[in-house]
């Protein structure tokens, strides 16, 4: 090839130069981080909008908390595939921007891709939401962290079947994961708890983020007569919003949505990442140890709930009220025996209590009795 | 409101109502894709197009209140993605398909990276005709809430079958569409013709994308497409590039996308990944059994890339 012979002395002359300068650049930038000293630089991923009025915002909230820390600095990446792009999202984010502690949100997020970052650079902190941490299975410098949000579900169970006329709710849940499977049934008991004839009727719709497939989904349910609907996707906007518009009651999750259904929101589950961002990063900033399993519920502040709306009844605010004190003073407990699943099988025997911090009921895979839904795909 | 239990028949029902709801954004980007493709040219950005002319359509609705002022603006940002298109399409040895796939990049991207504002706001909605108030039952008069989009979309239909059959600028985008020679002979302009019909297709994949962010689910965000644009373009090969095909291929899909939910809700809880993926299943079949190796497709317009 005669492109060969077109590199001529100068040209390599003027690369060697480039370089060089590069190199000084990038000496210069060591120093740079070196002087400013006290500055963290913490990574988040999000595998959606970061204001969805959902999953990701709840984690961008958290975030946006910990911006007034001072020496810390918060960098965030959004729409980031639970593929290999957030090993690459995660690469850049050390590489470029010299993040010390790095939150991958997303569920899709932890294996393999995050334990294969973690493994090439040992002395950095991955913090994964949702993942069951494993010692002598899972690296050392990764840990998991999680909420009980399925105490704020029971609760918004309590609400929903006080409120509900047709003793019938909906869920409309996106996968059948046990996170997703705890969250119908304690949804189910915290209604059965104020009437046992309640039944919730579950859609899967297949994926985390399919507004038309949720909003068919929602409307479907409304016409068997479903008055209460409440979800676990990670958008519920439209799910709220169609429910409001056929004057039905919503349970919200992930965040408040109570400003898109202001005549039927009733309460919510929401995430109070907050809490658990700025503990980490407290304890981080101050060099101590971090836990790699982090998991709390409404005592631990990890969860919270909305705000009622105006269609919750004194009866209902008072029941739900006498609950949450319950879980605040952690004598609580949503899995006590005899549990039978919708199959008729015991699945928590009479005498036996699951209680929160229980790690098997993290991997539940059953529909509690009352739930009208298929765990098989 | 009273709770009346329809049983099995609310599965029809659901179907129905899908096929309206749902089939609406298919209903406008098929239409606007046969009138594109019928000049001989095939925009595969009409995806892109779509959640363009969604975010768009949410935006304008939100700044300004006004839902059909949305509509209006997401069509003339889909017929100027169209005219991007036919200007680059003109210019000599343009694949029209890899500009198609470069164009529904641009498309999505663009409109993610402007529709980061409007995610969060509640933007006023598209209204609805109630033609269900015979009913006593709920689910029915839902069922026939039936979305002004679509029936300007019904009217579509027969009013693109007479534009392209009995009118002088019909003959002439068929002409253009099926012997280039033959149209340079008459004096026809194709590049004209063809940037025309690109932009007219743009429009309308605007206005489907519109519906998605203003009607059904009725608000913008980034998961809103699940490639209802792409669907709807292979749903014009399906269709045999007939405006009547169209209407009835996107009513399928509409119905079939709607069957998967209906069953769940009706206690059929097994097997709804393949109720959800039913929509797929049928194109395959349907392409399966009217291909052929020996003859090329009905009514394909003989310039088109992909059949010459």
């Amino acid at each position: 090839m005669s492109v060969k012979n077109n590199i001529s002395r100068r040209s390599v002359l003027r690369g060697m130069v480039g370089v060089g300068a590069l190199g000084m650049v990038s000496s210069s930038m060591l120093v740079k981080t070196a002087m400013a000293g006290g500055t963290v630089t913490i990574g988040f991923v999000y595998v959606g909008a970061k204001d969805d009025y959902g999953y990701n915002q709840a984690h961008a909230e958290g975030a946006a908390a910990l911006k007034s820390i001072p020496g810390v600095k918060v960098i965030e990446e959004e729409n980031v595939a639970e593929t290999n792009d957030v090993q690459k999202t995660l690469e850049s984010m050390i590489n470029l921007d010299d993040t010390k502690l790095l939150f991958p949100t997303s569920f899709g997020y932890f294996d393999p891709h995050m334990l294969k970052v973690a493994a090439k650079y040992k002395d950095l902190t991955f913090l994964h939401c949702g993942g069951l941490w494993t010692e002598g299975k899972h690296p050392a410098n990764t840990g998991s962290y999680f909420g009980y949000i399925d105490e704020a579900q029971y609760l918004s169970g309590v609400v929903a079947g006080y409120a509900s006329k047709t003793k019938k709710l909906g869920f409309v849940a996106a996968i059948p994961i046990p996170q997703v499977l705890r969250n119908i049934n304690s949804f189910t008991l915290g209604a059965q708890s104020v009437d046992p004839s309640i039944t919730t009727q579950v859609i899967f719709t297949g994926g985390w983020s399919e507004p038309v497939k949720e909003a068919e989904a929602t409307n479907s349910l409304i016409d068997q007569g479903v008055d209460v609907v409440t979800c676990h996707v990670d958008g519920p906007k439209v799910i709220v919003e169609t429910a409001e518009k056929r004057g039905i009651y919503s349970c919200g999750y992930h965040a408040s949505q109570a400003s898109l259904a202001p005549k039927g929101y009733l309460t919510g589950a929401e995430w109070n990442w907050a809490k658990v961002y700025t503990d980490y990063v407290t304890s981080y900033l101050k060099g101590e140890e971090i836990p790699n399993l982090v998991r709390g519920g409404l005592k631990e502040g990890v969860v919270k709930t909305s705000a009622y709306g105006p269609a919750v009844s004194a009866e209902a605010r008072e029941h739900a009220d006498a609950v949450k004190a319950q879980f605040m003073a952690g004598e609580f407990v949503i899995y006590k025996g005899e549990i039978k699943d919708n199959k008729g099988n015991v699945v928590i025997a009479a005498g036996q209590s699951n209680s929160q911090t229980d790690i098997a009921l993290e991997s539940m895979d059953y529909l509690v009795s009352g739930v009208i839904g298929d765990v098989r795909s | 409101m009273e709770a009346v239990d329809l049983g099995l028949w609310s599965v029809p029902l659901a179907v129905f109502a899908g096929a309206i709801r749902v089939s609406t954004p298919f209903l406008f980007v098929s239409l606007g894709e046969c009138l594109t493709e019928r000049s001989g040219r095939i925009n595969l950005g009409l995806e892109g197009t779509l959640v363009f002319g969604a975010m768009s359509g949410y935006a304008v609705s939100y700044l300004t209140g006004s839902a059909w002022l949305g509509v209006l603006v997401a069509g003339l940002a889909g017929s100027l993605f169209g005219l991007l298109h036919a200007l680059i399409c003109n210019m000599p040895k343009v694949n029209d398909i890899a500009l198609g796939i470069a164009l529904m990049m641009l498309g999505t991207g663009l409109a993610f990276f402007l529709g980061k504002n409007y995610i969060q706001p509640q933007a006023p909605n598209l209204p609805a005709i109630s033609l269900g108030s015979w009913s006593d039952l709920a689910p029915v008069r839902s069922a026939l809430e039936i979305n002004a989009l679509f029936i300007i979309g019904l009217i579509l239909v027969p009013s693109l079958i007479f534009f392209l059959n009995h009118t002088r600028w019909g003959l002439m985008l068929r002409t253009v569409g099926d012997s280039e020679d033959a149209a340079r002979a008459i004096g026809f302009s194709v590049k004209g013709v063809r940037t025309f019909s690109t932009m007219a297709g743009g429009f309308l994949a605007g206005v489907g994308g519109s519906f998605l962010s203003l009607y059904y689910p009725g608000s913008w965000s980034e998961g809103l497409s699940s490639g209802q644009g792409i669907t709807a373009v292979a749903l014009v090969i399906f269709a045999r590039w007939n405006p009547l095909y169209c209407f009835y291929a996107s009513l399928l899909f509409g119905g079939a996308g709607a069957l998967g939910p209906a069953l769940q809700a009706v206690g059929i809880t097994s097997g709804y990944y393949l109720f959800n993926a039913a929509p797929y299943i049928l194109t395959l079949i349907i392409m399966i059994f009217s291909s052929s190796s020996t003859h090329r497709f009905a009514g394909a317009p003989g310039e088109l890339s992909v059949t010459r």
